[in-house]
């Protein structure tokens, strides 16, 4: 299944968020999590993604 | 004598917020938030980089100071939500400093998606202070939608050029009854002083310190330049006069 992760063309078989975030980074705290502009909760990323969701990674980085 | 400020009914110790952003490393911020003595620091939100080393948001704990988030970058309204949603989620913190710019080469802010941002994150829940334009009419628009600041540029992000319009602050001095806080274009610790006496309630800077040769020092002088144009706020400034007032009296002078 080919995603985005950060902007990023990533190929997953039948991932979960999980997974996708893995693909990144392994951090769970400092961080957040959107699918498709909708931000998802650390509880929830069990769920699995669909062909051509797009993923974000956000954490804290300098800046005024 | 104690003199907190007061946002969203938080107290603050230090009427100095200091931005993170263009520090040339972790420790240089370390030593800079300490010597400004502040309470409270901005970070932006970007994408996670796997090569980068260290955590700000540890440095920050580390300090023992706050993070308020920007949304920095953001050019509409649907963007700086977005962001907002996302930094709750990674910071735990429904504190937002929302920025939305209008263009990319003075980085002012645009108010009709800036007023919009505001009225969302105001009703889901968001301690909001927005980076305005220094305009009274927006500033009283953003308090009326419940922002629990304002937060004015002096001029624009980075140029050090200070307070440009200081009638324009005392204007919106009078006109709100939230904080009011100088957010941009301080380039040195007299433009800090000027803009507490101006009636602010705190300065927020990034650059002047981060940016400067010596930003630790720079960092200090800020904290002291933000507590004494406090103090003169406070005391009440005499009133400018075009001729002069002798200080000594002409009575008693001797004839010569």
């Amino acid at each position: 299944m080919r995603l985005r992760v950060n902007g990023g063309d990533v190929e997953l078989p039948e991932p979960t968020l999980a997974e996708a975030v893995a693909t990144v980074t392994d951090a769970r705290r400092g961080i957040a999590v959107a699918v498709n502009g909708e931000v998802i909760p650390k509880a929830q990323w069990t769920r699995p993604l669909s062909e051509g969701d797009s993923v974000e990674i956000l954490t804290a980085t300098q800046g005024g | 004598m104690e003199d907190p400020l007061v946002i969203a009914g938080r107290r603050l110790g230090s009427r100095l917020i200091l931005g993170t952003g263009g520090a040339s490393g972790l420790e240089p911020l370390k030593r800079a938030i300490v010597a400004a003595g502040t309470e409270l620091v901005t970070v932006a939100l970007r994408r996670v980089d796997p090569a980068s080393e260290g955590s700000l948001v540890d440095l920050i704990a580390d300090c023992g100071v706050s993070i308020l988030p920007n949304t920095a970058g953001c050019f509409t309204a649907q963007q700086a939500v977005r962001t907002a949603r996302m930094a709750r989620e990674a910071l735990e913190t429904d504190w937002v400093k929302l920025e939305v710019i209008g263009d990319s080469d003075n980085l002012l802010p645009d108010a009709v998606e800036l007023l919009a941002a505001a009225k969302t994150l105001v009703a889901e829940g968001f301690t909001v202070l927005p980076y305005t334009s220094d305009d009274p009419v927006l500033a009283r628009r953003l308090a009326d939608v419940g922002c629990a600041a304002v937060m004015p540029l002096g001029s624009p992000i980075g140029s050090g050029l200070g307070i440009r319009h200081p009638h324009n602050f005392a204007m919106i001095r009078d006109g709100v009854d939230i904080p009011m806080i100088c957010d941009a274009g301080i380039g040195t610790a007299s433009d800090a002083a000027l803009a507490m006496e101006l009636g602010c309630d705190a300065v927020l800077l990034a650059s002047a310190v981060t940016r400067a040769a010596d930003p630790s020092m720079m960092a200090a002088a800020m904290r002291q330049a933000v507590a004494a144009g406090r103090l003169a706020h406070l005391a009440g400034r005499i009133p400018r006069r075009d001729h002069a007032e002798a200080s000594s009296a002409f009575a008693g002078m001797a004839e010569w």
